[in-house]
């Protein structure tokens, strides 16, 4: 299992060869990257992602550790990204190794749903129209009670 | 001496990341009220609970959880990462 928190970009390619290596036993990996999209009708200039250090990385530990558990995975990673970021730019990844491919799948959305409204981050979009914290959705708060 | 954190919106209202508090507040209610009595930005900031979300000792919780033996206390809006 790792963990990341980090400012700086990571290479979505060679992450993926390196989690997907040495698992003889997992016949399934998955992989979900968030990305920042631009808005349609007001030009993102920048995304500005703030964090809590120290409960960010030992929330994220735990919903992995939940997702391993729950899903009999072989292996997780988790990296996410805080700083500015421009559109286009990965925010961040989740990777899931399972035997099959239905617990692969399902501990990725899983732990996407978590982290969305779980994990002590908060997303603040730039444009020429000036600065909005983005409001979190009530369908993402939703989202949670399938797990 | 009680290390106090905001963040998102919270910390532009409040104006600093973090201060030190000497409170002698049981819960994270009676903080809140200490806070809101203290200054207008505080109780701005804090005037709708229901728009914001806090953790004690970097757990999340509720507003009626205890203080006792708390270290640090978080407030900031609901999360929004992915």
């Amino acid at each position: 299992m790792r963990i990341s928190v980090q400012d700086a970009p990571f290479d979505l390619g060679k992450e993926s060869t390196d989690f997907a290596q040495g698992h003889t036993d997992m016949g399934a990996i998955v992989t979900f990257t968030g990305v920042v999209r631009d808005l349609p009708d007001d030009p993102l200039e920048v995304m500005e992602i703030e964090h809590y250090p120290g409960m960010t990385e030992s929330a994220l530990r735990e919903m992995a550790q939940t997702a391993v558990a729950r899903f009999s995975l072989g292996d997780v990673l988790v990296i996410h990204r805080y700083g500015r970021l421009y559109p286009g730019e990965m925010i961040m990844m989740v990777a899931t190794a399972a035997r099959h491919r239905k617990d692969a799948f399902e501990a990725a959305e899983f732990l996407m749903d978590y982290l969305k409204s779980r994990a002590p981050f908060w997303k603040r979009e730039v444009t020429a129209q000036g600065a909005d914290w983005v409001a979190s959705k009530d369908e993402d708060e939703d989202a949670l009670s399938r797990w | 001496m009680m290390d106090v954190l905001y963040f998102a919106w919270v910390r532009e209202r409040i104006g600093l990341p973090r201060e030190k508090i000497e409170t002698e507040a049981k819960t994270v209610a009676d903080l809140v009220a200490e806070l809101r009595a203290r200054e207008d930005r505080y109780d701005l900031a804090f005037s709708d609970l229901t728009a914001l979300r806090v953790a004690v000792d970097q757990t999340l919780t509720d507003f009626d959880a205890s203080l006792d033996g708390a270290r640090e206390v978080a407030f900031f809006p609901p999360m929004t990462g992915g």
